[in-house]
């Protein structure tokens, strides 16, 4: 990341427009200024909202204040994090955490890919089909959690009706330490793979139509033409949409909050899920705000990797 | 790359973008491949439907085992009921969502109003590091709700923000802003900056000649960019119900969310609640489908 604060622009004769002072351009109001005054605001709510709560969450970090204790915080350095990291509790949380992310990614990319390539393929009614699908992405995840808890129930819940008219039997989607789990993650797959499908179809209509001909003259299988023209040409965008969905998953709460509430016992609780049991219910701010610090780190990491490869992808 | 989407959504004749028709079964394939996808599209779609269908349905059907899907009696009372109070006057409900069209309007005003000429400003000057600026802008966008909310909640109780509208405002700003300056930035570029350089030449100043040439001409993105920010302050859920409480300032999300939370849930009332939510995003995120792919990558990826 960079210093926020560099908000100092080059000189003037650097001026992105390479035309010589204009008569019109008053003195005072020179192009430095008018991008100082133009971007300082936007800056500034940034730095208030966003930095400077994370460097009061830094400092919390290191001590041991509680938010309803109160009451001077003392220092304990990095007490927090040795407790975060050895701690057995975290461990499962992140293996939970790492099991959701990688099952409902994988998920949604195979099942928007899917979609989106089906979509191209056609020369009808696609713009129909392309808004239908993606309905469920634009909802709330409110709605969505609280509506997918009504479906899932065990007792009137639409899907064991249906499963119980073809002759299966009841499942107790959100009651059970593995389905609830699973659910969570066939929820978060249900919303999201419109997303990866709308990026991916971006791709897909962005291939250029000779390289198809060109393959077809050569008489070149479908496999083949899907490998090496469709894959490599759709990829790098996929990946950017893969990386944005594993950074949101990652940070995800509402949904587990209102779908299962981290149960049944601590099946489903998140990473996120956790810190807010830790800050909210436990009232330990200072370890709240070091497990904070170490989930930002993560997303840091995850964010730089994004922008790295959007960075690629906008210089070729 | 080139990405345009406006083909995919905008409804009409579509080119041929296929791969030429495939030589084996192309017949048999294709209208497997139309199957599958219309079993694909009616498997996304249920739920949605079935929603609306619950919030129709008198409540002995929404219960009744096995599931109802066609012959229920169709009733409008859930709506009502997310209205008006039991007892007539205005329910919670219905004032939270007063609150979200508060909050999301005035939230996404401050976001484009600090956005827009930041945007610009960096579209068109060379500014210091404006790669790293643009990328740290992106990022604070990223971080997680849960973990910022920690010390925006102690900041908020020094302040007197909890519990406020005024408070949820400036943190969906805060929130918009990132966005808003990667998005319009993207419309900003698209316009060329020749048509300044020729108002100056003319006699304005720089200001003047963004005022009265190139703000016109970026009113559309500007509105695209606004309704994005409006969905993503309207839907917003982990903020509102950790920094407000009472129902005079709380907004729709967990003022719905909190419907299912005594012993016996309505889930007629749920759906109805959620459809009335539900419904404006739906319409505005069809009027603003062409920059769909720039808006839900938060304006990093477009054409």
């Amino acid at each position: 990341m960079s210093d926020p604060v560099s908000l100092t622009t080059d000189r003037p004769g650097q001026v992105a427009t390479p035309t010589p002072p204009a008569p019109g351009r008053s003195r005072w109001l020179s192009d430095r200024r008018l991008a100082v005054a133009f971007i300082a605001p936007a800056l500034l709510l940034l730095l208030a909202m966003s930095v400077f709560p994370l460097l009061w969450a830094l400092y919390l970090s290191f001590t041991d204040y509680s938010a309803t204790r109160g009451g001077p915080a003392h220092f304990v350095w990095f007490e927090n994090y040795t407790a975060i990291l050895t701690s057995a509790q975290v461990h499962t949380r992140a293996l939970t955490t790492l099991i959701y992310v990688v099952g409902a990614v994988t998920l949604q990319t195979v099942l928007g890919f899917t979609i989106a390539y089906l979509i191209s393929r056609r020369t009808h009614g696609r713009g129909l089909l392309t808004t239908l699908f993606l309905v469920p992405m634009m909802l709330s995840p409110v709605v969505v959690g609280l509506f997918w808890r009504f479906m899932l129930d065990a007792q009137f819940g639409v899907i064991n009706s249906m499963l119980g008219s073809i002759g299966l039997g009841q499942v107790e989607w959100l009651t059970q330490q593995r389905t609830a789990l699973i659910s969570l993650i066939v929820v978060d797959t249900w919303q999201w793979t419109p997303f990866i499908m709308l990026i991916a179809l971006a791709g897909l209509t962005a291939v250029p139509k000779y390289l198809y001909e060109a393959a077809s003259i050569d008489r070149a299988s479908e496999w083949f033409r899907f490998r090496t023209i469709t894959l490599p040409l759709v990829w790098p965008l996929l990946l950017i949409a893969v990386l944005f969905r594993a950074i949101e998953a990652f940070r995800l709460f509402d949904l587990v909050y209102i779908l299962t509430n981290g149960g049944p016992g601590v099946s489903t609780e998140t990473l996120s899920f956790h810190v807010y049991k830790v800050a909210f219910l436990g009232f330990n701010t200072g370890t709240a705000s070091a497990y904070g610090i170490l989930m930002v780190l993560v997303v840091i990491v995850l964010t730089q990797l994004y922008l790295r490869y959007l960075n690629k992808l906008k210089e070729d | 790359m080139a990405v345009s989407i406006d083909e995919a959504v905008s409804p009409g004749p579509v080119r041929d973008h296929t791969a030429p028709a495939p030589r084996r079964g192309g017949r048999g394939r294709s209208v497997l491949e139309l199957a599958l996808l219309v079993v694909l599209a009616a498997v996304m779609l249920f739920p949605a439907l079935w929603m609306l269908e619950t919030s129709i349905k008198e409540n002995r059907d929404v219960y009744a085992i096995p599931a109802k899907f066609f012959d229920f009696t169709v009733t409008l009372d859930h709506f009502r009921d997310v209205f008006v109070a039991p007892g007539g006057g205005r329910s919670a409900v219905s004032v939270s969502f007063l609150n979200s069209v508060v909050v999301a309007g005035v939230s996404t005003l401050l976001a484009t109003v600090l956005g827009v000429p930041a945007a610009w400003a960096y579209s068109r000057f060379s500014v210091k590091a404006k790669k790293d600026q643009l990328f740290f802008i992106l990022s604070t966008r990223f971080m997680p709700p849960v973990v910022v909310v920690i010390p925006i909640f102690l900041m908020y109780r020094q302040v007197g923000l909890i519990d406020s509208k005024l408070g949820l405002i400036l943190i969906y700003a805060a929130f918009n802003v990132p966005f808003t300056i990667w998005m319009m930035k993207g419309f900003v570029d698209e316009v060329p900056p020749e048509y300044e350089d020729a108002a100056m030449l003319d006699g304005y100043t720089r200001l003047q000649a963004f005022w009265k040439f190139t703000l016109p001409l970026l009113v559309p993105g500007i509105a695209a960019t606004a309704v994005f920010a409006l969905i993503f302050s309207w839907n917003e859920f982990v903020f509102a119900i950790f920094l407000t409480s009472s129902d005079d300032v709380r907004t729709a999300p967990p003022a719905i969310a909190g419907l299912i939370g005594g012993t016996t849930v309505d889930w007629g009332l749920v759906a109805a609640a959620s459809v009335v939510f539900a419904l404006p995003v739906l319409i505005f995120a069809y009027l603003v489908r062409k920059h769909l792919v720039a808006g839900v990558t938060l304006g990093a990826v477009r054409r």
